[in-house]
């Protein structure tokens, strides 16, 4: 969902500049990023001036999908063993209600308006869809078996979901909300990301160990990002998160078990580098400055920080135990 | 490989109509023998379906999927009485079936297998786990997705040298499969390091397993047989046939732990096993079969599982063309292992890591750290490459 996060900022940010409300190009002001810990049943807030924690929230169980509303005034968090979706109120930084998703909520994405979300239900195969205003649920979409990944092509057309036992990318239709295409990838797929510029979509596959290059027009894998790193096995090296920057250059892959992210060409579709982060890296977040990425580390408890144009792990923050999901605040 | 899709739901709107085309239809049997054996603990006992209710869950996940490719898998289920031909089973079976799972023993599977080989019927071993049937009895038509006797006491050996319990009171029980699992554990203990201290041998001397006032005579029984030990870390019982093994936690001489059939046990899956995405299919698993899921009926659903992952790699249902896929370098399977699981290409052996589990929880999952391989940490557990004898035909 740290897709959604920054598909919404840009967004977000392309609105302001239309409409006379710029503001002077991003000063080094602190952001807040929210970070689930799935263990825990906590909410970690950390600060990005001083990368401290300065609160943390009691949530539901097992919380793991993560994202602002549009708006930027709650950040919902999916605790699937509550079978709901927690909004908490940004201010106040407590949970102050809940959303009807289907059970075990997993990953969610949500349209361009913020009026819509779009529900991974993990046990029983659907995508559930929510009215965020109303609060109400509208219907489900069957996809396959344990959907997951979860993104919403730039234009707003079409919805991707990665159904992980399926090994598939479902391409819907958001308007007749019905599947128009299905793409089989490798084993696993966990996540889902558009270039910004919509020309490919790029879908993990934990178990696989590769990234496929779709081409969201035709619906064919054009492409598929490997990994090797030197004194690893194969099986060790489990992509899961994904996140590209805004100019569609360079791309973020977190490998799971393999501690590690990788630095990705995205015109080549080849790794640059590895970076060492903590263990059992899977989810990733960029502050909308696009300064520092963040990723959150299950098995070592804590949050690395990357300076992007370095590349570069500066810093690593204790967050609670088994970091899932970020998100930042704009 | 991506076909347009019609005739799914959505928003409620059931549009069953107008699927593009009949979809195809891919046959796979199971093969077992009927009743179930009888366990010293009766939260052990097999339930009636185990095994097949792990097809039918891989049977109805491959539907999901197979409903976007244009594929419809049929389960067939034929369980063999006694005194029945297994061989013309197996041959009625496979009229209609490619692909069979079998739950068979090892005399019972080798006979169907050569009498299918002609056939083309690709066979996969969920049950047996003898380590002849990967050694000098491989067959080229059986896949096998039970781990073997050698897999699962390296898994637990592994455990017990990380933990530094190295001295091993090994009992075994009078039976061959017993004695099968002994041989393995002793591989395993020259392997990794491991001492023997002494050896004992539990007899059967009959006698049944559910008695009224059992546990008073159980409690008397076992410090005895357990006493005057040289010292020892840890007791290894090798009880495959439910003797004796169960009887022996909290009850011997000396306060030691115990491992093997009974204690802490190397399975290939249980319930209590929640990680890496598994609580989901436990949680399709409970659903559909109103219990908990065994090893076995995970060993058959990965078995149904990779016909539904190669049929939908090579969009295809037909047997040849999914027998090479899986044979191939290619074919990988996700099954809530944390890994991929792939094929030892020498004898057609899962390779899997194995749960280390007391009843209640996922105590430790082998291979363990440090243990390492040039090819694959999984091929630490079991025969590897250079020692096999199997000559695939």
């Amino acid at each position: 969902m740290q897709a959604e996060v920054r598909t919404q900022m840009s967004r977000m940010w392309r609105v302001a500049l239309l409409s006379g409300l710029a503001l002077a190009a991003a000063p080094a002001h602190a952001f807040i990023a929210y970070v689930s810990n799935e263990k825990s049943n906590t909410v970690t807030v950390i600060d990005t001036d001083s990368w401290t924690v300065t609160k943390t929230i009691k949530v539901g169980q097992r919380p793991r999908g993560i994202d602002f509303t549009r708006d930027g005034k709650f950040v919902m968090v999916a605790v699937g063993d509550d079978d709901t979706i927690q909004m908490i109120d940004a201010k106040t930084q407590t949970v102050v209600d809940s959303l009807p998703s289907g059970p075990d909520p997993e990953l969610f994405a949500q349209d361009a308006a913020g009026k819509i979300l779009y529900v991974a239900n993990e046990n029983d195969n659907t995508v559930t869809v929510i009215d965020l205003e109303k609060r109400s649920r509208l219907g489900d979409i069957q996809v396959g078996v344990e959907p997951e990944g979860m993104t919403i092509s730039p234009d707003g057309k079409t919805l991707i979901n990665t159904s992980e036992t399926t090994n598939m990318a479902h391409f819907i239709d958001t308007s007749s909300r019905q599947i128009v295409a299905n793409v089989l990838v490798d084993a696993r797929p966990r996540f889902a990301e558009f270039k910004h510029d919509a020309s490919e979509l790029w879908v993990s596959s934990e178990i696989g160990g590769t990234v496929s290059v779709i081409d969201p027009k035709k619906h064919e894998i054009i492409g598929k990002v490997t990994f090797e790193i030197p004194g690893l096995r194969k099986e060790a090296i489990q992509p899961v998160g994904i996140g590209m920057t805004k100019d569609d250059k360079t791309a973020f892959v977190a490998l799971g078990p393999a501690n590690r992210i990788a630095v990705v060409d995205v015109a080549s579709r080849k790794v640059t580098k590895y970076l060492l982060v903590g263990q059992r890296v899977w989810h990733m977040a960029f502050t909308p400055d696009e300064k520092y990425l963040l990723t959150t580390n299950g098995v070592s408890n804590d949050v690395s920080v990357i300076d992007v144009a370095a590349q570069k792990v500066i810093k690593t923050i204790q967050v609670g135990e088994l970091p899932w999901g970020i998100a930042i605040a704009p | 490989m991506i076909r347009w899709l019609a005739g799914l739901i959505g928003l409620g709107l059931a549009a069953t109509s107008a699927l593009a085309a009949e979809p195809a239809s891919i046959g796979v049997g199971y093969l077992g023998i009927a009743g179930t054996r009888s366990t010293l603990s009766l939260v052990e006992q097999p339930a009636e379906n185990d095994g097949i209710a792990g097809a039918r869950l891989a049977i109805e996940d491959n539907n999901t999927t197979g409903k976007f490719l244009g594929q419809r898998f049929v389960l067939e289920e034929r369980r063999i009485r006694e005194g029945e031909d297994v061989v013309q089973a197996a041959t009625a079976l496979a009229e209609k079936n490619g692909f069979i799972i079998a739950d068979l023993p090892a005399d019972a599977l080798l006979k169907v297998s050569d009498a299918l080989r002609d056939r083309g019927t690709l066979l996969f071993n969920a049950g047996a786990i003898d380590e002849r049937l990967r050694e000098a009895d491989c067959r080229a038509n059986v896949i096998h997705t039970a781990p073997t006797r050698a897999m699962l006491a390296d898994a637990l050996g592994q455990y017990l040298v990380w933990k530094k319990w190295s001295r091993w009171l090994l009992v075994v029980g009078s039976h061959d499969e017993d004695k099968l699992f002994a041989d393995a554990l002793r591989r395993t203990a020259t392997r990794f390091g491991a001492k023997i201290v002494q050896e004992r041998t539990f007899e059967d001397k009959g006698g049944a397993r559910r008695t009224d006032s059992g546990v008073t005579l159980i409690q008397r029984q076992m410090p005895v047989f357990t006493q005057q030990a040289p010292a020892y870390d840890v007791l290894v019982a090798a009880d495959e046939s439910e003797v004796f093994g169960a009887y022996l936690p909290y009850r011997t001489w000396d306060p030691r732990p115990v491992v093997g059939s009974a204690g802490l046990v190397p399975r290939s899956w249980d319930p209590a096993q929640d990680q890496w995405g598994a609580i989901q299919m436990q949680n399709r698993f409970m659903k559909l079969n109103s219990r908990r899921m065994s090893a076995l009926d995970m060993q058959a659903w990965t078995a149904a599982r990779m016909i539904g992952e190669a049929t939908s790699r090579t969009n295809s249902g037909d047997v040849k063309n999914v027998t090479d896929f899986i044979k191939g370098p290619d074919f990988s399977v996700a099954a809530f292992k944390g890994t991929r699981l792939t094929l030892r290409d020498w004898n057609l052996q899962l390779r899997q890591p194995i749960l280390l589990v007391d009843g209640r929880m996922v105590v430790s999952v082998s291979p363990q750290e440090g243990f390492l391989h040039q090819v694959s940490e999984l091929d630490t557990l079991g025969y590897d490459r250079p020692e096999s004898k199997c000559k695939l035909k």
